[in-house]
């Protein structure tokens, strides 16, 4: 037993100062793959609504857009494998208990049907089949955009677990932003409305779900502060915060404003990804983020009915 | 596969001497590679953790205080302080409810005849959603440095890794199937690392938890072995001497499955918001 603390009055006791839980053992393509699905989500249904409101250069923009990240998204995933020769296991099973698996097929079909609704789109052939695609591409466009929030809360990592109210919510919102801001950068500015307000509403939610999570989360959402976390949490507010500013008030007038804060949106939503993956790095790191809060819940199931011995 | 009783182990710290001849037979058996030889400096334990090429661990804990509470006190140099040396031989748990499990997407990860939770080399995919699954820090990732084989970032396909797959203990599972006791069990000189059917166990374990707290042992206690703990009770569980963080082991696991009904309910609400919020970014003029 080395080094006692004492961390919200519960004696902090470690082996070692060891790591209780192990770090993950993602690399990069995993956060960015978490951005780019986001994408791939929002533009799916920021596709079939304008469709559905006849906002043609709009479609056209959020389907190519879409489909770039859905066949990206594959290509990170499979790259992070330890086994990339056997991605097809991901569909041996269907494992409700698993949101990776989910995820899998959730990606499958998302992908399988933007793809082929761009590539109708581009030949101009089969209208009934390509509407078809747009349809199952729509419904699974919010699933892939939050299910990676579910994927990271699933875990034993504290600082994800605990956010299981929020993470999902937060991908959520984020996706949307960064949806809408990509959109902004290749549709004709007439037709950018919906993706302009899209982007702007996306931000302010995402940062104000990032700002409740951590006062939420306290002693345990103290990784956010520290750190790699804790540097791009700090750069992503502010890169979002100044570019849904930046969008809502020059985004109609000016093409130069628009572009600017769309791009500096998505970069503060990929750094938003990136804060959360090195948080639970740094989260697993320090066994007081997994014991401490253990302890206080064990001490408050024990403590009522029997002395403790 | 035909059901057999579920075995698992007792691991009673209070006869352990640490030899680590468990180690060692585990390494042997499963031809587990080398770790690397490291002088962490903790006591004389150099293996440091459970990871994939380690699928034993024996603690060493220092402490200043008393092994027994009252009567015989042993002392550094004669001197007036109480010391004791704690040792630990740590293991998967084999939990009933084991996060590793439920996390698995390819189904590599399963559950034997015997009650055990081991994992198909010839499935793994290498994902690694069971690492940071399991609320023990048990199961690990062999991985091989990027080489110059690798391929770069968009051209996964044509990669070429050495290993890359998941890998813990197996509770010996040829062995159980040729109706020998695991490795480690057998080569334990103290028999603190017991192996058997998980009831009789149990039992066997209650009996000893009894004996030394009548002997007034300090901090014995039972880490596991109810089977209404948040992962329904350990196939290998332990008798320790302290509390469970002082071995590096969680205080009070959860198995993170056990909030996905309510966080899949979340996640269909965010779902369900996302749709609701982009189509109300559709309403009003250009």
């Amino acid at each position: 037993m080395i080094g006692s603390a004492t961390e919200q009055g519960v004696e902090l006791q470690s082996y070692y100062g060891r790591p209780v839980v192990k770090e993950p053992v993602w690399k990069p393509e995993v956060p960015v793959y978490f951005f780019t699905g986001g994408i791939a989500g929002g533009c799916a249904v920021l596709h079939g609504l304008a469709r559905l409101a006849r906002n043609d250069p709009l479609a056209r923009s959020s389907l190519y857009v879409g489909t770039a990240m859905e066949l990206v998204s594959p290509a990170l995933l499979i790259s992070d494998l330890g086994r990339p020769e056997r991605f097809l296991n991901m569909l041996r099973m269907f494992k409700v208990t698993s949101p990776m698996s989910v995820g899998s097929w959730i990606l499958v079909v998302s992908g399988g049907a933007s793809t082929t609704a761009a590539a109708l789109e581009l030949l101009g052939i089969l209208k009934p089949l390509k509407s078809a695609a747009e349809a199952v591409s729509f419904a699974a466009g919010p699933p892939l955009a939050t299910y990676t929030g579910a994927l990271l809360a699933n875990t034993a990592i504290p600082v994800w677990s605990e956010a299981r109210g929020e993470l999902p919510i937060l991908f959520g919102a984020s996706a949307a932003a960064s949806a809408g801001a990509a959109n902004v950068l290749f549709t004709p500015p007439g037709a950018a409305a919906p993706a302009r307000r899209a982007a702007v509403v996306g931000s302010a939610l995402e940062l104000g779900i990032v700002q409740a999570m951590e006062l939420r989360l306290g002693f345990v959402g103290e990784v956010y502060k520290h750190g790699e976390a804790g540097k791009y949490a700090k750069l992503s507010k502010r890169l979002v915060a100044a570019g849904a500013g930046l969008l809502a008030l020059g985004g109609r007038r000016s093409r130069t404003a628009a572009v600017t804060g769309a791009g500096l949106i998505l970069a503060g939503e990929l750094a938003l990804r990136w804060s959360i993956y090195k948080a639970g790095f740094q989260s697993a790191r320090d066994p007081k983020y997994t014991v401490v809060p253990q302890k206080a819940r064990k001490a408050a199931r024990t403590a009522p009915d029997r002395p403790r011995t | 596969m035909e059901p057999k009783p579920r075995v698992g182990f007792f691991t009673d710290t209070s006869v352990c001497i640490g030899c680590k001849a468990c180690e060692v037979a585990c390494k042997e058996w499963n031809l587990l590679p080398p770790d690397g030889l490291e002088w962490t400096g903790h006591s004389y334990d150099n293996t440091g953790e459970l990871n994939a090429n380690s699928w034993r661990h024996v603690a060493f804990v220092e402490q200043d205080k008393p092994l027994k509470l009252d009567g015989e006190v042993a002392t550094a140099d004669g001197g007036p302080a109480p010391m004791r040396w704690l040792m630990e031989s740590d293991v998967c748990k084999h939990c009933t409810h084991a996060g590793c499990l439920d996390a698995c997407p390819t189904g590599a990860l399963f559950r034997t005849e015997f009650g055990t939770v081991v994992v198909q080399e010839d499935v793994c995919n290498g994902c690694g959603y069971c690492v940071p699954a399991c609320p023990f820090g048990v199961i690990d990732k062999r991985d091989l440095p990027r080489s110059e084989h690798d391929a770069p970032l968009a051209l996964p396909l044509l990669g070429r890794k050495e290993d890359g797959r998941v890998w813990k203990c197996t509770l010996c599972y040829d062995r159980l199937k040729g109706g020998h006791e695991p490795a480690c069990a057998k080569a334990c000189p103290t028999d603190s690392i017991q192996f058997g059917e998980l009831d009789e166990l149990r039992e066997r374990a209650h009996a000893r938890l009894g004996k030394l707290t009548t002997q007034g042992w300090n901090g014995a206690q039972l880490y596991g072995a109810d089977p209404g703990d948040g992962v329904g009770g350990f196939g290998a569980f332990f008798l320790l001497l302290d509390e469970p963080e002082v071995y590096g082991l969680p205080p009070d696991p959860v198995v993170p499955t056990k909030h996905l009904p309510q966080l899949w309910k979340t996640t269909a609400l965010a779902a369900t918001a996302m749709l609701v919020g982009l189509a109300a970014c559709f309403g009003g003029r250009a």
